[in-house]
């Protein structure tokens, strides 16, 4: 795996951050490689270990705990629709749906084990995610960064039209 | 006063007992008497509390509020108990001044209740074809705390079944109610940390990384202290259900160690070895050789009768013929002409026969065959032999030096009658040749092997895993007690009574008929065994010599004892 120099340096700046136990670094060293990279690979997984000088399964642990990390590559824009009880409630099932319809993207494959699904074009991939903290206001999404609240699922393409 | 310090006042279902400072809840109650059910945690590893099947109700004295008088004490001067609603986990906490415990009421048996429901929505049930049914925690306690039906009416989560996670173990994920066990003993005794679960959450897995195996010498004992049967070892897997085992303490010979161990038997056959707890030795664990090192009991070349050389081919003799044998034969012998090779593997008992064969005939030479290898950093010894210690104590210090000049005798034809017990001679410095110039080989075995087909009279003897009785020695002066837990093979029989009738055939009955007698008549020779019987040995075994070596697994464990990580 070939982490660029500045990433590295960033990297190594944020153990820095945790003097008593390198393993504390674990999850910003995880963004950070995911933020430059879009997901973890197992070879990522294994960099970060010998960085932390843990094993392997120790960094697995957490990638495959936290919702946030991702183990496949996502789109360009990544979708991510809140199911929890309140946007549930508001359609977000629907708003699902819809989305993937108008993005072209097959949720048949996904499991729990591989929760994204990607557009054939590779420009959205999408999903579900718990709770985004806005239940007064569902159904709410994250596309990348951009919070969007009461999304009406009819409107699912004009939300993608702003990611053209 | 200082005395009273270092002891807490806990009552435990209504009963008031004392306790020494820093006892977790759970060992307080056991020592009063009271089992409370228990899942994740073992007192040889960390406490993450994990599993809540532990909870118990708790109180502790009043605290007066500002104004308010303080609680009077009884007429014991025992301080009321303010219960507290909220259930406590017994294993890693620890008991405190006043406190109350409540083993049995209905808010400790509501959370066992609740604990076994949520345990069983996902559990396969599949009792039937499990390995670990009838000695399995998450049964015992179903039995005990379980409803005895379920209310889960949905789909219960799939997950990976019968997984190779390494070449000793296989997993049954479905089954595992993830108490971390393993996982923890993976990364606080054996130093391996490949285990881990991913996914946590409702399909929670657990698992090695990819790529990567359970392969260390002591991965046999996470299948041990898992509670239920998710992980199995495939040398036992689906060979004997449990409760068909008879167990039996003994100890394992398959280094200077002494692992404390049971032998699970059925009809003369031994199934499996577990480790017993002995923290003196092997503290909870053993390694995976030493467990497994016992299939050659049934070996294809296990010699089960006595066998006498006649026309350069051997023939199947009866006991009492090849006894008569050896002894006419060696009684041909002037006794500087015959040696000794004993074995580190024989017991105190055995040892001690030979050196009585040995003063009944004027024999001076006797030597044991050493073995050593490389000893790890957790028990596994160095010296190969199980009884290197009792030989140089019973037979005195030069049985280590003797072998070679032993082997040079034979080549000179200065020693021309060999006694072979239990040693392959073509493994230690005898050549074909020369054990061909012998006018007299004598020898006992175990399997056959080419030591044996040279040999003019030949032993079958029993195998000191599970098939004998005697004391011996380990490496750290410990004096331990091996037990019987099969019977030999056909006419197969324990060195101390072939010695034992051939010493008669030579020299008259001498008094000894059974183990016991040779005990004694040891502890009436050798001073360090006075006043000592087999009786009094026990289970633990007894400190007899000064310990030559440390162990380095249990003074990882007594620090961490220190430090209070675990409870020992
Ligand atoms: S496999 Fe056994 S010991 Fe390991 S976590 Fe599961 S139940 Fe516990
Ligand atoms: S360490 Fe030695 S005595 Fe213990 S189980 Fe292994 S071989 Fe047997
Ligand atoms: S034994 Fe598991 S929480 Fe106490």
């Amino acid at each position: 795996m070939n982490v660029p120099k500045e990433i590295e340096a960033e990297i190594d700046e944020r153990i820095t951050h945790y003097p008593v136990s390198k393993r504390s670094a674990a999850l910003p060293v995880l963004h950070s490689l995911q933020e430059h990279f879009g997901y973890v690979t197992e070879e990522a997984v294994e960099w970060v270990a010998a960085k932390l000088d843990l094993e392997p399964i120790n960094i697995l642990e957490l990638v495959t705990f936290y919702p946030g990390f991702r183990q496949s590559a996502p789109g360009k824009y990544h979708i991510r629709v809140c199911r929890t009880l309140s946007c549930a409630m508001e359609g977000s099932y629907e708003l699902m749906e819809k989305l993937c319809q108008e993005a072209k993207i097959d949720r048949s494959e996904v499991s729990h084990h591989h929760p994204i699904a990607v557009s054939e074009d590779g420009k959205f991939s999408i999903e579900f995610a718990e709770c985004l903290a806005s239940c007064g206001t569902g159904p709410v999404c994250l596309v990348n960064d951009d919070f969007h609240e009461a999304v009406e699922p009819a409107k699912a393409d004009k939300l993608l039209k702003q990611y053209d | 006063m200082s005395e009273a310090n270092d002891k807490v006042n806990v009552q435990i279902d209504g009963e008031w007992h004392q306790f020494p400072k820093g006892t977790r809840m759970i060992e307080a109650c056991r020592l009063a008497g009271k089992e409370i059910p228990h899942y994740c945690y073992h007192p040889k590893l960390s406490s993450p509390g994990n599993c809540r099947m532990c909870l118990v109700e708790m109180g502790m004295p009043p605290r007066p509020r500002p104004g308010e008088d303080p609680p009077k004490p009884d007429k014991d001067g025992h301080l009321p108990i303010q219960w507290i609603p909220r259930p406590a986990i017994s294993c890693a906490n620890t008991i405190a001044e006043g406190m109350g415990i409540r083993t049995d009421s209905q808010l400790t048996n509501e959370c066992r209740h609740g604990v076994m429901e949520f345990l069983l929505i996902n559990h396969p049930l599949d009792c039937p074809i499990c390995d670990q049914a009838g000695e399995c925690r998450l049964q015992e306690f179903s039995v005990e705390f379980g409803t005895g039906g379920s209310r889960f009416r949905e789909k219960k989560v799939k997950k990976p079944k019968n997984v190779d996670i390494g070449p000793r173990i296989r997993l049954d994920d479905e089954r595992c109610i993830m108490c971390s066990r393993c996982i923890r003993f993976c990364q606080e005794v054996a130093d391996d940390d490949v285990l881990g679960f991913t996914d946590r959450g409702s399909h929670t897995v657990l698992g090695v990384h990819p790529g990567k195996e359970l392969s260390n010498n002591y991965g046999l004992n996470t299948v041990d202290i898992c509670p239920v049967g998710a992980l199995t070892s495939n040398d036992f897997r689906f060979q004997m259900r449990v409760w068909f085992l008879k167990e039996t303490n003994s100890i394992c010979t398959s280094c200077g160690r002494g692992c404390n161990i049971i032998a699970g038997a059925r009809e003369d056959k031994l199934y499996r070895l577990t480790p017993r707890d002995n923290n003196e030795v092997n503290s909870s664990w053993m390694c995976d050789y030493g467990r497994l090192n016992f299939h050659f009991l049934t070996s294809e070349a296990r010699l089960t009768d006595p066998m006498i050389l006649e026309h350069r081919a051997h023939r199947i003799a009866r006991w009492s013929e090849a006894v008569g044998r050896a002894a006419e034969k060696l009684k041909e012998f002037d006794a500087s002409k015959i040696a000794i090779i004993a074995s580190g593997r024989m017991t105190n008992e055995e040892l001690f026969m030979a050196r009585r064969l040995g003063e009944t005939l004027g024999i001076e030479k006797i030597a044991i065959v050493p073995r050593s290898g490389e000893a790890d950093d957790y028990l596994v010894s160095a010296d190969k032999n199980p009884n290197t210690r009792g030989a140089r104590l019973i037979l005195g210090k030069k049985v280590d030096k003797q072998l070679k000049e032993i082997a040079a005798g034979v080549k000179k034809g200065t020693i021309t009658a060999l006694i072979a017990l239990d040693e392959n001679l073509l493994k230690c410095g005898f050549e074909e040749d020369t054990l061909k110039k012998l006018d007299l080989l004598i020898s006992s075995h175990i399997l056959a092997n080419p030591t044996a087909s040279l040999s003019h009279v030949v032993f079958p003897s029993t195998a000191t895993v599970a098939e004998k009785r005697g004391t011996m020695i380990n490496r750290t002066g410990r004096l331990q007690r091996l037990n019987q837990a099969i019977d030999p093979p056909g006419q197969a029989m324990d060195l101390w009574e072939i010695l034992r009738d051939l010493a008669q055939a030579l020299g008259g009955s001498n008094g000894v008929y059974l183990l016991e007698d040779v005990f004694k008549l040891m502890a009436g020779t050798i001073k360090e065994f006075e006043g000592l019987s087999l009786g009094k040995i026990g289970d633990q075994g007894l400190p007899l010599l000064k310990p030559k070596e440390s162990i380095p697994l249990l003074e990882r464990e007594r620090e961490r004892i220190e430090k209070g990580i675990i409870v020992g």
